[in-house]
């Protein structure tokens, strides 16, 4: 495939607000991760809330559209002038040829469970509840493409965890076929009551924040964030990182557990690498989809051993962060481009031994090396996977 | 960008497959609007189906109808799902729930929560392998799918199965989304032309899209019933704009082939060996 420059880039987790809030916590060994104190959730858990967005709003005229959801999109939005990244991208290309895709597995459902409670005798809900603009899954989609003013294809992808990875595979597809000529794509998923008390249902969510590959790991810490990059035609720019090639499969398993030998996962990588014309051997580092839970470490162990050996260096970025679901994939696709800018690869916070049954090489210190190439795995319910393979072109 | 039309099914208020839909078309008389069709989804193993949703049955079966009508095996194609609302019935039980002091969600529940629910259910069934896709964009929903499916098979040359489903949510949310009657439509495009139904012809457009006289109840009433328009062109040909962003609708050229037009005819007929090739 040809290669994309990611131009620019922004995230917003419980690190802080913009690019530089992630790097500084991970030189730091600072995790994101708090007791749960989300709204009156009843559940013995860590989070990954963004702190202050409770009294963020959004700007008048987007009044119907204000919910956390939303809110945390203008947040990434604003961190590192990625707006003013978009408007000067605009400039080049014209508003008609910048394509808008984002992932989100729940978007704004709090707002819908919230208006739940406020049924009045006859059970509907309360009059100011908007669900086109908040809950429905494309509303933070068409919340985005309004603030920035773009003109072009617009979609919402929604395949759970997976949905911020797939996102560049869908922009790579929509360029190479001249519908537009670059792509905003992103991801934004926030915390509620259906993914908190969802996985505690399943009991795959840890009283403890999160220690993913370790021996004892016993599930995930759920988190919440907000990332975009811009993708646009390299046009011989080798100062910024690029999309080198992505990979999706599904496992064709089960709708809430990996396939055990990991047979999707490997699937989706070996697309990725087939896409990027890259040898394994390439890969620098794997940041991996890495959630803590028995299963998915497991199987991910499996399929990232039988591709890479055991020398690649990988490690799991969710003990920062917490799993921010829909939009891990940006998240972690952000941290692998500042990786590769810093030559800093990040440990698994809060793991103190990794599981001897593992073969893969999980970091769990911070290492600092040159790097130029990555991997990102991403995997998601209904056995969704997506891969993505990032790095500096040749010069 | 022009993909080859392989397979299509629907299903919808008064119709339980395509023929069904054509001979409603060919006639000019909406099918009984006031039906509700309620799909079995055969093709799901029995504890799934048991598992499974209104929703989720109504993608398999009118994916199935494609995939079949098509000749194809599932395990080659991609998948692109699209759906509004996803699994409304799923939703609104769990915003009912969460509502309520226990806040007990049932595991079974949640993962029939996700929005490519359908289409997890659909590769579990099929065994296929090859990348799934679910997406939305509220009443465009059904021309962002037909842009994702056209821009897979075009860009990385393999043939996709696209469903794109609504049903109704319960009350009370069914007063904030229109959908009012499940509806679903699903076809199987290719870049390769051999054994094709029609040619398609895809580009983007700022015109107004298309409505459908004495159709417009069902054309306008969720994001997959969108599609008629499109239905209706298969027999003939011509073009039609589809609704799909408030600024932006997509232009879709219909080439039938030999095979379209004597199925439209109401012949049995055997697809002409070459298609649209």
């Amino acid at each position: 495939m040809q290669s994309l420059a990611i131009s620019h880039y922004t995230v917003v987790n419980a690190l802080g607000r913009g690019t530089s809030s992630t790097l500084e916590a991970i030189r730091n060994g600072k995790s994101g991760l708090r007791r749960c104190d989300f709204l009156d959730a009843q559940l013995d858990t860590w989070i990954g809330r963004v702190e202050g967005l409770e009294s963020e709003s959004l700007p008048a005229r987007f009044a119907e559209y204000d919910c956390r959801n939303n809110r945390l999109a203008m947040l990434g939005l604003v961190s590192d002038g990625f707006e003013s990244a978009v408007q000067d991208a605009i400039s080049r290309h014209g508003s008609h040829r910048i394509a808008l895709i984002l992932g989100t597995s729940t978007s704004g459902i709090l707002a819908t469970e919230l208006a739940y409670r406020e049924r009045d005798p006859q059970g509907r809900l309360p009059a100011d509840f908007h669900y086109r603009t908040t809950h429905e899954n494309y509303s933070v989609t068409d919340f985005v493409r309004r603030y920035l003013g773009l003109q072009r294809p617009a979609f919402t992808i929604s395949t759970a965890c997976s949905s911020s990875a797939k996102v560049f595979a869908s922009a790579s597809r929509l360029i190479d076929c001249g519908l537009c000529d670059a792509a905003v794509v992103g991801g934004v998923d926030s915390l509620c009551m259906t993914t908190l008390y969802g996985f505690s249902s399943l009991e795959i969510v840890s009283t403890m924040p999160c220690r993913p590959a370790s021996a004892d790991r016993n599930g995930i810490s759920i988190g919440e964030a907000a990332g975009f990059a811009l993708l646009e035609k390299p046009q011989g720019r080798y100062d910024v990182p690029l999309l080198l090639g992505y990979g999706e499969s599904s496992d064709a398993y089960h709708m809430s557990t990996p396939h055990p030998e990991g047979a999707g996962a490997r699937l989706a990588m070996l697309r990725a690498l087939e896409r990027s014309a890259l040898p394994a051997s390439a890969i620098d580092y794997v940041n991996l989809h890495g959630t803590a839970t028995r299963a998915n470490d497991s199987a991910e162990d499996r399929a990232v051993c039988a591709i890479f050996g055991k020398e690649t260096p990988c490690s799991s970025t969710k003990g920062w962060t917490g799993h921010t679901l829909g939009a891990a994939g940006i998240t972690e696709a952000a941290i692998c481009c500042l990786a590769l800018r810093e030559g800093l690869l990040p440990a698994t916070l809060n793991t103190a031994t990794v599981d001897p049954e593992f073969g893969m090489n999980v970091l769990l210190e911070n290492r600092s090396r040159k790097i130029r190439t990555v991997l990102s795995n991403s995997f998601g319910f209904g056995g969704n996977n997506a891969c993505l393979i990032l790095g500096y072109g040749k010069e | 960008m022009k993909v080859y039309l392989k397979g299509i099914g629907a299903i919808g208020p008064g119709f339980e497959n395509l023929d069904a839909l054509a001979g409603s078309l060919q006639s000019g008389s909406m099918p009984d609007f006031e039906s509700f069709p309620r799909p079995q989804g055969n093709m799901l193993p029995g504890a799934e189906r048991r598992r499974a949703s209104p929703t989720v049955k109504l993608a398999v079966e009118v994916a199935s109808q494609a995939l079949l009508s098509s000749g194809l095996n599932a395990q080659d194609l991609a998948l692109v799902f699209a759906s509004s609302n996803g699994d409304t019935d799923t939703i609104h039980q769990i915003c009912e729930t969460l509502a309520t002091s226990e806040r007990f969600v049932s595991p079974t529940r949640f993962h029939n929560s996700v929005h490519n629910a359908a289409a997890g259910y659909w590769s579990i069934a099929s065994g296929s392998m090859q990348p799934s896709s679910s997406l939305c964009a509220w009443n465009g929903s059904f021309s962002a799918a037909l842009l994702e499916a056209s821009g897979q098979c075009l860009a990385e040359g393999i043939p996709v199965l696209l469903a794109a489903f609504d049903t109704p949510f319960p009350f009370p949310l069914q007063e904030f989304t229109p959908a009012g009657k499940p509806f679903g439509v699903a076809m199987v495009l290719d870049r390769n032309p051999e054994n094709s139904i029609a040619t398609l012809s895809i580009e983007l457009c700022g015109e107004d899209p298309d409505s459908l006289s004495g159709w417009e109840a069902m054309r306008s009433d969720s994001s997959a019933a969108r599609a008629v328009p499109l239905l209706a062109a298969l027999a003939k040909g011509g073009e039609v704009v589809l609704e799909y962003l408030e600024d932006l609708s997509l232009k879709v050229g219909v080439t039938p082939c030999a095979f379209a037009t004597a199925a439209a005819a109401g012949a049995a007929g055997t697809r002409s060996p070459g298609g649209c090739a």
